[in-house]
């Protein structure tokens, strides 16, 4: 079960409280419950606070009231980063999740060499957010690069992919498409789920094998592609890595791999105006959020839970 | 029946192919990194006349310190976030599992929600908690949350792993006087192993990768872990030298496929049960 499921289970049936438990509660949960305070929750109420000053880390923090949210609607720089992220995610996910469902399709039903191939799809899912993948990618798409030499080979005029800011954004699209291993792997754990008796009694009544994918696998996986598809959006949101080694971290060029993370660094940890990046990080909570929210509300008219 | 049986030579061929395609590019890196330098661009392919290990001393030498150094610190953080995560998360774990404390359903609901908050969101007052008490170029910014266990989607994991484990054990050794530290030490951490294993290898990986925290946190060449020392390296060579910059992409991608090989298993099953990235 994942933690979607956990959270959509939350509100049901109650749990007898053990009052002797509490105690071992308490210490068992210690650390849990300091990096709740120090580390992940109490930082968030404090960048909100933070998100209404102006704040070097050298000088103490001084009140500005609004300014830093109001900057964020004039920011034009801003805006872009939003338009580029927003194309990030809005085009890869999808891509990613078809790539990985195929694959996954491909691969079920007892297919030899199951393990094999597995794997060899998995590994750039591991790979996918190191910088030394980073740095390949810089050469692959570059002028002189791999791709353009294998172009040439077709007799094919290449262009200099990563230095023209019409299509930098698309290797970075690229690069993620490549780690549909992990949403693969989910994806092949739910169809093992689906019983095979409903395929044999779809067969007999005479079903082909595409209205048995689109009656029997598709309502069936839905939960998963849910869950695959509210994860990998979220973790689109957060690409960071290969826009920072590809572009040389400023974003370039002209702005068109200027993710929003990226910004955010720039100004938190180039600039060091720590007020105006507590907002953004705010604003990020917030467009995450939404789009959490939006995929939990469009889910009751696609995805079937059985239960 | 004959385009079912021609469907599965078909299928693997196919497969093959897109596996193929996919991981030429790092293929390509290994191969391109053991040749002499201007060979780089004009071979595409995948055979290599002479081996050259030029790439990797000009690398491995170019920063000062070595690259002994970051593969070191990169290795010791490593060290330190592992056993943190296994500490930590493992005791909350057991407390979601199999106690019944006040508030545990609002409490879990919280542990689960913060599996989705992004680091960005909370990396600015971070910062500034961390290098107000002086821990800028120290490790301790980046193992102390994991003895937090501030990696929730571990604490998930493993409770759901107890959960599957028999009720009966605990209650027998209850009824035989023991305590839950001692219920936790002796009957449940023996048993969760492979929950113990799954959250080695992806703190390792994940870890090993992280590139973010450690840009911010780690600035001083000596503390620079290897994904910074990469990035600082490609930043501060001419575009020419690639031979030596992927020599130390290839050393710096070693650990996660000797990982790889030796972890799938757990990795496949940490996916597939909780879905990791």
């Amino acid at each position: 079960m994942s933690a979607l499921d956990e959270l959509r289970q939350l509100r049901r049936g109650g749990v007898q409280v053990r009052k002797s438990d509490n105690r071992a509660a308490f210490w068992f949960l210690a650390p849990w419950f300091a990096g709740l305070l120090l580390v992940t929750i109490g930082p968030v109420i404090a960048s909100f606070a933070l998100g209404f000053t102006k704040y070097n880390l050298i000088q103490p923090p001084r009140f500005i009231g609004f300014d830093n949210f109001l900057r964020i609607l004039s920011d034009s720089r801003l805006h872009n980063a939003l338009r580029v992220t927003f194309t990030y995610v809005l085009v890869s996910v999808p891509l990613q999740l078809a790539c990985a469902l195929g694959v996954a399709l491909l691969l079920n039903r007892g297919l030899r060499g199951l393990a094999f191939y597995r794997s060899a799809f998995y590994l750039p899912s591991l790979l996918g957010s190191s910088v030394a993948i980073a740095v390949l990618w810089t050469q692959v798409f570059g002028t002189d690069g791999l791709v353009n030499r294998v172009l040439g080979f077709f007799g094919v005029e290449g262009r200099g992919w990563i230095s023209d800011p019409d299509t930098a954004l698309s290797t970075l699209i690229v690069l993620n498409v490549w780690t549909f291993g992990s949403p693969m792997i989910i994806f092949l754990a739910g169809l093992r789920q689906i019983p095979e008796v409903y395929y044999e009694a779809a067969a007999i009544d005479g079903a082909s094998r595409r209205s048995q994918f689109r009656r029997i696998t598709l309502p069936l996986l839905s939960p998963i592609l849910f869950f695959n598809l509210v994860l990998q959006i979220i973790h689109a949101f957060q690409s960071f890595t290969q826009a920072f080694v590809v572009s040389g971290g400023t974003g370039g060029p002209s702005d068109s791999t200027m993710f929003y993370t990226l910004y955010l660094y720039q100004q938190g940890f180039s600039r060091f105006d720590m007020g105006y990046a507590s907002a953004l990080a705010w604003f990020l909570l917030l467009i995450i959020a939404a789009f959490t929210a939006i995929n939990f509300w469009a889910a009751k008219y696609w995805v079937f839970y059985d239960d | 029946m004959t385009t079912r049986r021609l469907a599965t030579p078909v299928k693997h061929l196919g497969l093959v192919l897109i596996g193929f395609v996919m991981l030429y590019p790092v293929l390509w890196m290994i191969a391109s990194s053991l040749r002499p330098g201007d060979e780089i661009f004009r071979s595409p392919g995948l055979i290599i006349d002479s081996l050259h290990a030029e790439n990797y001393t000009e690398g491995w030498y170019a920063l000062s310190p070595s690259f002994g150094t970051y593969l070191l610190n990169s290795a010791v953080l490593v060290l330190g976030c592992i056993v943190g995560n296994l500490v930590s998360c493992s005791m909350a774990a057991y407390a979601f599992a199999r106690l019944n404390f006040s508030g545990k359903r609002w409490w879990f609901g919280i542990m689960l929600g913060t599996i989705m908050l992004p680091i960005h969101v909370i990396i600015v007052p971070q910062y500034v908690l961390f290098s107000n008490i002086g821990w800028v170029n120290t490790f301790l910014p980046l193992i102390v949350p994991k003895i937090l266990a501030t990696d929730a989607f571990f604490v998930f994991l493993m409770v759901q792993f107890i959960r599957g484990l028999p009720k009966e054990l605990d209650e027998a050794a209850r009824i035989d006087g023991c305590g839950h530290p001692r219920i936790f030490a002796q009957i449940i951490l023996p048993l969760m192993k492979p929950a113990l294993a799954t959250t080695t290898i992806f703190t390792f990986i994940w870890t090993w990768n992280d590139f973010f925290t450690q840009l911010i946190y780690l600035t001083d060449p000596d503390m620079y872990t290897v994904p910074v020392a990469l990035r600082s390296f490609v930043d501060s060579t001419v575009a020419t030298s690639w031979g030596s910059q992927f020599a130390m992409s290839v050393v710096s991608i070693i650990p996660i496929f000797l990982a790889f090989l030796i972890g799938q298993r757990y990795l496949v099953k940490g996916i597939a049960t909780t879905g990791g990235k």
